[in-house]
């Protein structure tokens, strides 16, 4: 078991393509941490860094006390899990597990006993153990990857998007068992997805990638709550979060929609930004139907989605034409042009400045 | 397709029983002709149906040869096309294994240039380069030698083409987790890239095997000694008889003998063999 001390990590491929632009993040012994981010936002790219698998072009990476940078992937005591599972299809469950351990050479014996325990660990039958790779089911060959990597006993476990290939009920199902079989092992690890339901679920912190850089590091509610950046806002959260253009009043007390339409905003907090040009957030489950006080707005609606256990309605606050989503649970009876009241409370309210993108307190 | 049209399943059996009959009709004739004494082949009209003279001939043919041949059967014969052909097959395959794994998992300057200058080599079969391979083979004193027949033939940008294209398949997170595991290249190449391509050597094998084994021209060039001759040389070399008839019967027995290994080769390598060329799923 190990920390992994990732510092000033630049990656530039041959042509000169610049995938990472310094990446520093310290992960404690034991932690799940997830990085997260849209496709070709270098993810995958740190992860295989870590693994050994891309050359670092400028940064340290540090497992336990040891610097890896230069150490192949066999020697940095880390285990993969790859996405499309990377099973040697000619060679059978027990042998898939037992290939690098041979390669170690250990003993038979010791070799038997630890796949014999993590075929325990991960419910795969004596009989599904003589089997080829090609005759088991997707989840079943997710958990043979999960198998060798467990064997190795490693410091690092590594997880490159190892849930995509699976359908979406099982996806679920094998999200739980990595997280609980990580909370058993204790074992460090990293854990590579696009999917931020995923992220959110499994990881103790999460990294939130964007072109290269680190857009936010943190607990999953502290994301959630204190986005960093729009970037973030959108991106963590379903629905994603509103954002509207809007201005902050001379005393910087509340924040105007273009169509009028004004909400309060914690009192004093943007005193220093008075007058301003925003980017206004709010999340569709922060927006709660209400029938009386003096802070309701009217939305118009538009459409409704009923999804069962949650209503979407989506519609805009008087001539500002911007499309807001608002999520009500339950199912409500609303029709396409109903006014509805709404309130959302001060503290719930983000606002980014339009030009950087960041947070503004 | 599941139809029911008798005719069409009529004339379709009719056409592909006369297709077998054209090519199976001068392989019996050669059976036959293998059956019978001197005599009787030289009688017109040629016998249709088997003597009983088989054994002999068969004797005849693999220890003493035709009179006036030397007195060698075609035995050591035999022995020699197969040293030969088994040399360029497993040769072939060897090699073009190896500088596959080299094309394709390596990477060294000019990578794509030697795959090109390899690929260009099927530009030039034996029959092109006869002359200036005949000299190599001689000044290296490679003439009657077992090396002499099969070297110069051992280059094969066919199969190193098909095991690149064999290898790209293979994706390369399997080369990623046999890092992780600890496999070096060799041990990778041992453990995962050759048996992930077991079928396609199976199916290269039996192209090979035949192509070593029905060679005519090389081995005519670089074999003066009778005792490394290769059997389809002698088959040839037996018509050649100054005043008496050929023997037919003891070189329809030969023909058939040289016939052999390649169909047995097919036929017991017949499932790898289709196998290795349909096969896609990795």
């Amino acid at each position: 078991m190990a920390q992994v001390k990732l510092e000033n990590i630049r990656k530039t491929y041959p042509n000169g393509f610049k995938a990472i632009h310094g990446v520093d993040v310290d992960i404690a012994d034991g932690e799940f941490i997830v990085l997260v981010g849209p496709s070709g936002c270098g993810k995958s790219t740190l992860l295989r860094m870590i693994a050994g698998l891309e050359s670092v072009t400028e940064g340290t990476i540090d497992i336990g006390d040891r610097r890896v940078n230069d150490l192949e992937p066999a020697d940095r005591d880390i285990a993969m899990v790859f996405q499309n599972y990377a099973l040697y299809p000619h060679m059978n469950v027990f042998d898939n597990m037992a290939y690098g351990l041979k390669i170690r050479g250990l003993a038979k014996s010791e070799i038997q006993d630890r796949v014999k325990k993590a075929a325990d660990i991960l419910e795969l039958t004596d009989d599904q153990l003589v089997r080829k790779p090609r005759q088991l089911s997707g989840g079943q060959r997710q958990r043979v990857a999960m198998g060798r990597a467990i064997v190795r006993e490693p410091s690092v476990f590594l997880f490159d998007e190892p849930l995509s290939n699976l359908d979406a009920k099982l996806r679920v199902q094998m999200r739980l068992e990595i997280k609980r079989l990580q909370e058993r092992l204790g074992i460090t690890s990293v854990y590579v997805t696009h999917d931020q339901v995923e992220a959110m679920t499994l990881g103790h912190r999460l990294v939130v990638l964007n072109g290269g850089v680190v857009e936010q590091l943190g607990t999953p509610i502290e994301l959630y709550e204190h986005p960093a950046s729009l970037f973030v806002a959108g991106f963590i959260g379903s629905p994603a979060m509103n954002f509207a253009r809007a201005k902050l009043t001379d005393d910087g007390g509340s924040v105007e929609l273009e169509g009028g339409a004004a909400f309060n905003l914690p009192e004093g907090m943007y005193t220093n930004h008075a007058n301003r040009n925003v980017t206004l957030g709010i999340r569709p489950e922060d927006l709660i139907l209400t029938d009386s006080g003096d802070d309701i707005r009217n939305l118009t609606t538009t459409l409704a989605e009923h999804l069962g256990a949650d209503t979407l309605v989506h519609g805009h606050f008087g001539t500002d034409q911007t499309d807001m989503t608002i999520r009500l649970s339950g199912t409500q009876d609303i029709k396409p042009g109903d006014p509805l009241p709404l309130r959302v409370s001060p503290e719930k309210i983000h606002l980014f400045d339009p030009e950087t993108e960041k947070r503004l307190v | 397709m599941i139809e029911n049209r008798p005719i069409i399943t009529l004339i379709s059996h009719v056409t592909l029983i006369l297709g077998v009959a054209i090519i199976a009709f001068p392989i019996w004739v050669t059976f036959v002709a293998a059956t019978h004494d001197a005599v009787r082949m030289v009688q017109v009209p040629l016998p249709l149906w088997p003597g009983d003279q088989f054994f002999e001939n068969l004797e005849q043919a693999v220890v003493r040869g035709i009179a006036g041949g030397g007195d060698l059967g075609v035995g050591m014969m035999l022995l020699n096309s197969l040293a030969m052909a088994m040399m360029i097959a497993v040769g072939k395959i060897a090699i073009s294994l190896l500088s596959a794994f080299a094309i394709v998992y390596f990477k060294f300057p000019f990578r794509m240039g030697f795959f090109w200058l390899i690929f260009i080599t099927l530009m030039l079969p034996v029959e092109v380069r006869i002359i200036p391979t005949f000299e190599v083979v001689a000044n290296l004193n490679m003439l009657n030698t077992y090396w002499g027949l099969s070297i110069p033939l051992i280059a094969s940008a066919t199969a190193t083409f098909m095991f690149r294209q064999t290898f790209l398949t293979i994706p390369d997170e399997l080369l990623e987790a046999a890092r992780i595991d600890g496999a070096g290249p060799m041990r990778f190449f041992k453990d995962i890239l050759l048996p992930m391509s077991r079928t396609n050597i199976a199916a290269l094998f039996v192209i090979l095997f035949i192509y070593g084994w029905n060679q005519y021209l090389w081995p005519l060039l670089v074999t003066t000694e009778q005792d490394m001759y290769t059997v389809v040389m002698a088959i040839k070399q037996m018509l050649e008889t100054a005043e008496q008839a050929p023997e037919w019967n003891i070189i329809m027995m030969t023909t058939l003998l040289a016939m052999m290994p390649p169909v047995l080769v097919v036929i017991f390598m017949q499932k790898l063999f289709v196998k290795g060329l349909t096969e896609t799923e990795k």
